[in-house]
């Protein structure tokens, strides 16, 4: 019953009567915070999409004359120890904020909800063992693993967005599993398989397309989360290498030591980690009051 | 009771077992040895040289029994020896267990402080300006990066009272104040962060108890709105709370991590990180069975509490 008015609420926000501004009016008046946080979201995306456009200086061209140099109106955010421009920097940043987290959100999540979905609808000792094995994975805590994770696998992009997503996968796996668990037991599973549906096809075919409210949620919150723990992979010098222009590297040491010099080093990532993360956490809680109730407050 | 704690045991370990084997493979994945590692800074190393050192560390025999061997001395509370420093692991993580355990009490500490009266709060005074305004505050404290909240407080500090926090580690038989400044201020960083998640779980679930039908009677018996909250509603909403607390104690070993980086205090995160920078496998692999260890231990306990604080749940029977 619960996965039903879940259904319900998922046709309601994703086919509205009335037209896209009508919903997109009500979400606003409904839910202030979360409109607020799909504002912060669609700004990074433009941003990320838009950064050559944006940028007022290459983002990794060094100028030895302009170090450390305050905000200014030719650099508007200031300049960082070797005079890199820290508005082109943060502008690009933005980009590989962007790509990291959704893509090691979307890898996490979609690995976890295979998982989740076929070992619900199997069920039995498969399900147990499988179970057992995310114990393991979420009983580390979720820095610790994608902290070892980025080492072992040695720094690059490719690999930083495995190491975000492995923490990602017991958590999307126990989200999906708990809707399948339900929606298995309903009348059209029983019905498609009276009807010889092979299993496969009802796991994905007709099971997994009534799993998406639920989904969505998980992967609006997982993604900020995500693109944290990016920024302090790359903070702790074992995330996004060079040359790309990482908001947690921005931060790194070099920062530390000038910070007293040049505030300015610090303060702007900072505030552009914390304003992308409070987007898509606004966002998320917005999201999953409105898609999927059961998890409220969870 | 008794074989419930058994079981929980049982189970616990087996958990600890799979945890050990997941890090030995992740640790196993890194491309090149620890020998080529070691030596990279070195230039040329002989081949007859490299296997005598593979020979040394025990990194020549098969992986299996590599495994097996450290299995045996996790089991003895061996922690093994450091590549890096060519020294027993335990005597150099011993001295930095009271720092990381200091500063996760206060951090914690705080959180709760912070998160259950905005929690309760937040709940009493639900979809008003002060909720929205709380749940903002709570909210952007789950946003900033730890790190980064440290270093806007070291900023502050320098810029406003032109003091620097102390670089090096106080002990407070040295300069007991220092000491809590030094402590106070990570653990703020830290606690506030966790306070977010605490204030979240307290306002939902206190606001799931106050439908609940005890609280009408409560009520309708003229109790007044304060006793109403703090004595019959928030006691069950609580119990959330408290397995929050014990769940996000992981969560919170994330925010040491960087903290004591940030803040310099010589803890068991710092050195984890010094240790991954440094390709020092043997103590890593440790440090992270520790840490797992401490997980576990604490997620039992707060089963077992669950057990004290609501005679409702009853194991076994």
């Amino acid at each position: 019953m619960a996965v039903r008015s879940a259904d319900v609420a998922v046709s309601v926000a994703l086919s509205p009567q009335g037209g896209v501004w009508t919903t997109l009016g009500r979400f606003i008046r409904k839910k202030p915070l979360g409109a607020a946080g799909a504002f912060l979201m669609l700004v990074m995306l433009l941003t990320a999409c838009f950064a050559d456009v944006l940028q007022t200086h290459d983002p990794i061209a060094t100028e030895a004359a302009h170090t450390l140099a305050p905000p200014s109106a030719d650099h508007r955010l200031g300049t960082d120890h070797l005079g890199r421009d820290i508005f082109s920097r943060i502008v690009h940043g933005a980009r590989v904020s962007l790509i990291v987290g959704v893509a090691s959100t979307l890898l996490g999540s979609v690995l976890g909800g295979i998982i989740g979905l076929l070992s619900a609808y199997v069920g039995g000792k498969t399900d147990l063992i499988t179970q057992r094995f995310l114990d393991i994975l979420q009983g580390l805590p979720l820095l610790v693993l994608a902290l070892v994770a980025s080492t072992a696998l040695g720094p690059s992009i490719q690999n930083v967005v495995i190491a975000i997503s492995i923490p990602i996968i017991p958590r999307a796996a126990r989200v999906i599993r708990s809707s399948v668990l339900t929606i298995r037991e309903m009348q059209y599973v029983e019905a498609a398989r009276s009807l010889g549906v092979r299993h496969l096809r009802i796991a994905f075919r007709h099971i997994l397309p009534n799993t998406m409210g639920p989904f969505i949620v998980l992967c609006t919150a997982q993604l900020g989360s995500a693109i944290l723990v990016e920024a302090t992979l790359s903070f702790l010098g074992l995330g996004v290498p060079e040359p790309y222009p990482s908001w947690g590297r921005m931060l790194s040491v070099s920062a530390a030591e000038y910070a007293q010099k040049a505030p300015h080093l610090v303060l702007f990532p900072g505030i552009a980690i914390s304003l992308a993360v409070f987007g898509s956490n606004l966002l998320g809680d917005a999201l999953r009051d409105t898609l999927d109730p059961r998890l409220r407050g969870a | 009771m008794k074989t419930y704690l058994a079981q929980r045991l049982v189970v616990a370990l087996l958990t600890l077992l799979g945890m050990s084997a997941v890090i030995f493979v992740l640790l196993r994945l890194a491309p090149g040895d620890i020998v080529d590692i070691l030596f990279s800074t070195a230039g040329y190393v002989s081949p007859a040289e490299k296997q005598a050192i593979m020979k040394e560390l025990g990194i020549d025999r098969p992986y299996w029994v590599q495994y097996l061997d450290w299995l045996r001395q996790i089991a003895v509370g061996d922690l093994g020896k450091s590549y890096r420093y060519d020294l027993p692991a335990w005597p150099i993580i011993k001295p930095l267990v009271p720092v990381t355990l200091e500063l996760a009490a206060l951090s914690i500490l705080f959180a709760v402080l912070i998160g259950v009266p905005t929690g309760v709060v937040s709940a009493v005074r639900q979809d008003t300006a002060l909720d929205y305004a709380l749940r903002v505050f709570s909210l952007a404290g789950l946003s900033m990066p730890a790190f980064w909240l440290g270093m806007v407080i070291i900023l502050w500090l320098v810029t406003w009272f032109a003091w620097i926090p102390p670089l090096t580690y106080v002990s407070p038989r040295e300069n007991f104040t220092l000491h809590a400044v030094q402590f106070l201020l990570p653990a703020l960083a830290v606690g506030y962060r966790s306070s977010a998640l605490i204030m979240r779980i307290t306002r939902s679930s206190l606001l799931e108890v106050m439908r609940e039908d005890y609280i009408r009677t409560a009520r309708a018996k003229g109790q007044t709105d304060q006793a109403v909250i703090w004595r019959h509603a928030l006691k069950n909403a609580i119990l959330p709370v408290v397995t929050i607390i014990g769940i996000e104690f992981a969560f919170l070993i994330g925010g040491l991590v960087v903290t004591e980086q940030v803040f310099n205090l010589p803890g068991v995160a710092r050195f984890l990180v010094q240790a991954l920078l440094w390709r020092d496998y043997p103590i890593v692999q440790n440090l992270v069975m520790f840490i797992a260890i401490v997980v576990i231990l604490t997620n039992l306990l707060v089963d077992m509490l669950y057990g004290v604080l609501d005679p409702r749940v009853r194991y076994g029977s």
